[in-house]
């Protein structure tokens, strides 16, 4: 017991923690985007992958880390636009679409590294983000190193938790994509467009989606590798209903898990010895799934998430 | 008074439907215009055409601008519809339910990108109008905890919030009380008064001639009529809807029998006090029909799921036939004799995507009737319904459509069918005949009368006050939860009951 208490105090479990949120941070805002706008992206895989994949690659050809971010956001919103013309105006199956976007985009990207680096047998590495070093409040105790010394790319996606919430709840915008999840009969009503809504909202959830895989590759590593993804996206679609459809929650939810991870790696090397190791992997995900139960149980999810809506239909 | 909007030879088919047929209309500045017709006669279609939701096969719309010139309107477009100054209150809400409701009447009036609401603004206009037409709703609460009647209240609020010349109204009192719809009548005529012109399509005869100068009168998709409101009477406006007359249902004189329903003293906390149940007693006896009235959200819905078998009380007890039922199921209170009649016949009553014949069967598939063993005995299930569909006048595409294809009477006619087949010793029927034309209406309640004279306890929850004056026998007034006997049948007292202002 002591040993979990001593690790829950220390400063690098926090700084991990929020590590290992971050990509988590962008994928559930941007899931919490299309799904309030009334449309499920399980895209949310293999937009993780192309944005992970374009990020690197845009800045391994020199386009600057930055552009590697644009990149990556352009990759993840022409992927979501993809999706959103599928499932929005033509009204396809949305998780049959999705599914089909994680797999094209997945292989896609494999397919453009392996052909742009066909002779590369050790992925080639580039100079991610560093820490953000901010002088005075990085040397505070405990607060200076886990909150201070983390990246541009994880203030950006605290910043974004703020951002959405704000223009969820306090904007005409955040108003009529609410109301299209929800009724889109209402939208139409008043004039809107349902289409350019949903979709726009498919678009924006998507580039950020592609945010999230590109931190892994410019931010948590220095290089693209197969299968680094490895279910983050998954779990951002259980932390959309674990958040209630709700930013600050979202936050909460991505810290839960990236605190569960953060715990389990440090428990390994704790007590690794008496237990096997997979259980520790197990450990997150068991919880995170524990976690979600509790919380579904009282969902309140967007009335019309999966429902396609047809002008002149009703 | 000029012209401000004429219609010319719209016509809309939908399949093999002519929704409307080369239908013309004109409406003058400051008129009260009522749209009338029985249900699927093409009223509807024809007010969607002008607000833009659906696109006429042929003709065109010309609608005044501000200066009261008539301009052709491009159609198709909602968007353009409501700038040209048309506002349509649709008769299925459309609403947000996540929104409060000020949020639904300003949304798609402002820049949709911008920092923040305008909310205070908003606010004082939507005062302003509250107090002008007397229709008041709460502005801060997220809609889909209000009221149906709150609800049409802020669907109105919604039109007049963005200033419309042309106000379009789809049966705006379905869901009001009869002093609700007098007053939102009389707030519509002061309105009209000061130029707005509207278009109401309405089903009631009684507010029709009270309020409107003109009436167009549309039967299968055609005009069929249009007369001038003080120089016609009720026969005549009837005739012209139906293509023939009306026979009301007679209510004969029966002598109440034993208790079938008893509930003593049963409490049900609902997520607020306008869904809930105190310590209340009622009694419903055989050949007699007992009226629920008063303002829905006033305890009803706890009423009607209770009885329904939806939901159990966390005091007292339910008996039907003076035995106790314990734990109350929908399953439970079937096997006991209780015929249900929902409030919300599209989403309660039926399975919209389920056939026709399969929704008829749904509340006794454990039945040896329709299946052996788990296996349903198909053609057995259909020819039953196409005999159901014959006597009870279930009119639409046929037993095999989908249930959500037909129109509102026929799937309240199928849900009768349903549940008058299984010779129910208690009926619970809740708004029977809410949005109903007067042709099923008439069905709905000899269909009623017939089961009170068979030996029936009927439990009629209605807002429609003239409805439970017609038919009960007795009359419970329903106010924040509480049943009070209503000693009297004056409209105006029990009106007062309802308001909850009585001693």
């Amino acid at each position: 017991m002591i040993d979990i208490l001593n690790i829950l105090l220390s400063e690098s479990f926090w700084a991990a923690s929020l590590r290992i949120a971050s990509p988590l941070i962008f994928g559930v805002l941007g899931a919490l985007l299309c799904e309030r706008a009334g449309v499920l992206n399980l895209g949310i895989e293999g937009i993780f992958v192309a944005g992970a994949m374009a990020g690197w690659m845009a800045v391994w050809l020199g386009a600057g880390l930055w552009g590697g971010v644009f990149f990556a956001m352009l990759a993840g919103a022409a992927l979501g636009l993809i999706h959103g013309i599928l499932t929005v105006p033509l009204g396809l199956s949305q998780h049959v679409s999705g599914l089909g976007v994680t797999l094209f985009a997945t292989s896609l990207s494999y397919f453009v590294y392996r052909t742009s680096l066909p002779a590369v047998s050790s992925p080639p590495r580039i100079e991610p983000f560093r820490a953000l070093d901010i002088p005075i409040l990085s040397d505070l105790p405990f607060v200076g190193p886990v909150l201070f010394q983390q990246t541009a790319l994880t203030w950006l996606a605290l910043l974004l938790v703020a951002v959405i919430w704000y223009v969820m709840n306090r904007t005409p915008l955040g108003s009529a994509l609410r109301a299209v999840g929800d009724n889109p009969d209402s939208v139409d009503a008043q004039g809107l467009s349902v289409y350019a809504l949903r979709i726009g909202a498919v678009v924006a959830g998507s580039s950020l989606m592609a945010l999230g895989g590109a931190f892994l590759t410019m931010s948590a590593f220095d290089a693209f590798f197969f299968g680094m993804v490895n279910g983050r996206g998954w779990i951002c679609i259980a932390l959309v209903i674990f958040a209630s459809w709700q930013p600050g929650k979202a936050l909460l939810g991505a810290m839960l898990f990236g605190a569960f991870d953060a715990l389990q790696v440090r428990l390994q090397t704790e007590v690794g010895a008496l237990v096997p190791g997979q259980i520790f992997l197990m450990a997150p995900y068991l919880l995170s799934i524990l976690a979600l139960v509790i919380a579904a149980r009282r969902a309140d999810y967007p009335r019309a998430l999966l429902t396609p809506w047809f002008k002149g239909q009703r | 008074m000029g012209k401000v909007l004429a219609l010319k030879g719209l016509s809309k088919r939908f399949g093999s439907v002519q929704a409307n047929e080369a239908i013309d209309l004109d409406l003058n500045k400051g008129e009260v215009l009522a749209l009338l017709g029985e249900n699927g006669s093409g009223k509807t279609t024809l007010m969607n055409m002008l607000f833009g939701h659906y696109l006429p096969d042929t003709g065109s719309i010309d609608v005044a601008d501000r200066q009261g010139s008539l301009q052709p309107l491009t159609l198709g477009h909602p968007q353009i519809s409501l700038t040209k100054g048309i506002g349509m209150v649709h008769q299925h809400f459309t609403l947000a339910e996540n929104l409060n409701a000020l949020d639904n009447i300003v949304l798609g009036t402002e820049p949709l990108i911008s920092f923040k609401r305008n909310t205070g603004s908003a606010l004082k206009k939507l005062e302003k109008i509250m107090h002008e037409t007397g229709l008041f709703a709460p502005l801060d609460v997220s809609v889909g905890k209000l009221s149906v009647g709150e609800r049409q209240r802020i669907e109105i609020l919604k039109a007049l919030y963005r200033d419309v010349r042309i106000l379009v109204l789809d049966e705006p009192t379905a869901v009001l009380t009869p002093q609700e719809a007098d007053d939102l009548f009389d707030n519509i005529n002061t309105m009209a008064k000061s130029g707005l012109s509207v278009i109401f399509i309405s089903h009631k005869l009684r507010e029709v001639l009270s309020f409107s100068q003109r009436i167009v009168v549309l039967r299968q998709g055609k005009k069929v009529g249009e007369l001038v409101t003080n120089k016609t009477n009720e026969s005549e406006i009837a005739h012209l809807m139906v293509g023939g007359g009306v026979k009301s249902a007679e209510r004969e004189t029966c002598t109440p029998g034993k208790a079938v329903l008893q509930l003593n003293q049963v409490s049900i906390t609902g997520r607020s006090k306008r869904d809930s149940l105190f310590d209340q007693s009622l009694e419903a006896r055989a050949h007699e029909i007992l009226g629920i009235a008063g303002v829905s959200g006033n305890g009803q819905a706890a009423l009607a799921s209770l009885i329904a078998g939806l939901e159990v009380p966390e005091n007292g007890s339910i008996l039907i036939d003076s035995s106790e039922i314990e734990k109350p199921t929908p399953k439970k209170m079937i096997g006991a004799g209780v015929g249900r009649i929902p409030e919300d016949r599209h989403h309660e009553g039926i399975i919209g995507t389920m056939n026709l014949a399969d929704n008829l069967i749904i509340e006794k598939l454990d039945d040896q009737e329709i299946q052996n063993f788990g296996i349903l005995k198909r053609s057995k299930i259909k020819t039953n319904a196409a005999h159901l569909c014959k006597s009870y006048d279930v009119r639409g595409p046929g037993v095999d459509a989908e249930a959500r294809l037909f129109s509102g009477g026929n799937i309240q006619k199928m849900i009768l069918a349903r549940v008058f087949e299984q010779n129910p010793k208690l009926i619970l029927a809740n708004q029977p005949t809410r949005g109903l034309d007067m042709g099923a209406s008439a069905e709905v309640r000899r269909r009623l009368l017939d089961a009170r004279k068979n030996g029936a306890a009927i439990l009629l929850i209605s807002e429609d006050l003239d409805e439970v004056l017609a038919l009960s026998d007795r009359i419970l007034v329903m106010h924040d939860g509480n049943l009070i006997p209503a000693e009297t049948r004056d409209r105006a007292q029990i009106g007062l009951l309802m308001a909850g202002t009585a001693a």
